[in-house]
């Protein structure tokens, strides 16, 4: 049921909203290859890599578009592509 | 008591304007919607009016100043005309789409190029498709009543559409005639505080407006501002009555007026300030003998189908005249319309007055007599030269 106006009245309700079902490409994060340089972490124009307890990186896929700007900037290819199947 | 003052349309339209106690004007300057913002800003300044009148650089940045103040809960005037609404264009479509009850006045003006400042129906006809509830007024009393009315129609919880009041650029916004003002308590008391339930801005409940629509969700956005035009006929018309009770005017049904209709086999529909020369000649072919009707619309969208079908159900040659002309097509607005509700009728579409060229009661018999006489669906530009 869509609101009068399309108000949203819940603050925050984008959080809902998975935007992972977008990608085409899912980036895969190699932590045997990972140096911890933490370019992914900067590069990621959604804020979806982020790192674990034991300082490993993770990507988060509810919210990654596939957009692989992460695996171009990684400097020692720990980052590789995978075609996404329905 | 009330007060009778001679003004002009546009002044008619900010008296209305100060009677209905906007918290906000934003506003740009353009002939002939000027004199009406001029006056508004005369208001705010010497203190009659307590709103807040913001000066912006475009009628785009008006349109978008008016949203936003909306948007906050405030009641909400702006006037513009020609290119300034057609420079509105793409904000008309979001005031309507968030549900915001703006009132605009809208001096009817043709569009460029050729430059022209003179009075045709072409541009607020452009922005039909927009959600605004339009209402086409024939004098400087109604235009004041609309303005009025327009806040209680798109204030209503069954509405909640942005109102504009058209009327005809220089016809009536710079010729004066005798206007009853009612007093600003009535008024106040008749329209009744605003108080916005959908959108308003509250800091302590923070809300999204105007978000993204993705598909899964933006058919139904236009299908609820399609049932909120469908309900306003209802208010629209109720509006018309409860007016007539506080105020003793009434304009037809609220949707159309009908005129000597009763009789007659010929029937006219038109828009605007045209209706009264219309009335006239109306009057002058009654003496004669010769029963001629007119049915004047008065709100274009929501359109009254069901109205014009049951008042023009006994006319046989209906002549429908249009300040405006869909290029390409060869029609105006309303003859487009009623050719698509009178399947089985003969509807003759007539250009008139275009870029202001003046509309004689001689081209008005003479329509008249082309229409009697028309075996078929016939349209014509009255008024052309050779």
């Amino acid at each position: 049921m869509v609101t009068i106006g399309a108000i949203i009245y819940e603050p925050g309700s984008s959080i809902k909203n998975k935007t992972g079902s977008w990608r085409t490409f899912r980036p895969v994060l190699d932590n045997e290859k990972c140096v911890k340089c933490e370019n992914c972490y900067i590069f990621c124009p959604e804020g979806c890599i982020q790192e674990d307890e034991n300082g490993d990186f993770k990507i988060d896929y509810d919210y990654c578009k596939g957009c692989l700007i992460c695996m171009n900037e990684c400097p020692v290819n720990a980052i590789t592509k995978v075609r996404e199947e329905k | 008591m009330c007060e009778v003052k001679v003004i002009t349309g546009t002044s008619a339209a900010a008296e209305a304007a100060k009677l209905a106690d906007v918290d906000v004007v934003a506003a740009y300057p353009i002939t002939p919607q000027t004199t009406c913002v001029e006056k508004l800003a005369e208001f705010v300044a010497n203190g009659e009016l307590d709103a807040e009148y913001i000066k912006v650089e475009s009628e785009h940045s008006a349109m978008s100043a008016c949203i936003g103040a909306a948007a906050t809960g405030a009641r909400t005037f702006t006037a513009t005309s020609s290119q300034g609404l057609a420079l509105m264009h793409e904000m008309l479509f979001i005031a309507s789409g968030m549900r915001l009850p703006i009132v605009m006045m809208v001096a009817n003006r043709a569009l460029s190029a050729p430059i022209n400042i003179w009075n045709d129906q072409q541009d607020s006809i452009s922005q039909r498709d927009t959600g605004w509830i339009q209402i086409y007024v024939e004098d400087n009393q109604e235009t004041l009543d609309s303005v009025i009315q327009a806040y209680k129609i798109a204030e209503n919880e069954d509405v909640l559409l942005p109102v504009m009041v058209c009327l005809d650029g220089f016809i009536l916004t710079h010729t004066v005639e005798p206007v009853t003002i009612p007093k600003a308590e009535r008024v106040r008391e008749f329209l009744g505080v605003y108080e916005p339930k959908h959108a308003y801005l509250d800091p302590d409940r923070p809300i999204t407006q105007g978000p993204v629509g993705v598909p899964d969700c933006y058919m139904e956005t236009r299908k609820q501002v399609e049932e909120a035009m469908e309900r306003a006929k209802k208010v629209i018309k109720d509006v018309n009555e409860e007016f007539a009770e506080w105020f003793k005017r009434k304009y037809g049904n609220g949707l159309v007026e009908a005129y000597n209709l009763d009789n007659a086999d010929t029937v006219l529909v038109a828009m605007g300030s045209i209706c009264g020369t219309i009335k006239y000649v109306i009057d002058e072919l009654k003496k004669e003998g010769k029963e001629v009707g007119l049915l004047r619309i008065r709100t274009f969208r929501p359109f009254p189908k069901e109205d014009v079908k049951e008042f023009l159900k006994d006319a046989n040659n209906i002549a429908v005249l249009d300040k405006n002309i869909s290029l390409g097509f060869n029609k105006g607005a309303l003859g487009i319309e009623m050719a698509s509700i009178l399947k089985n009728k003969k509807v003759c579409n007539y250009i008139v007055g275009l870029g202001g060229r003046d509309i004689r009661i001689d081209d008005i018999k003479a329509i008249i007599d082309h229409v009697e006489k028309a075996e078929d669906d016939e349209t014509l530009w009255v008024g052309l030269k050779e």
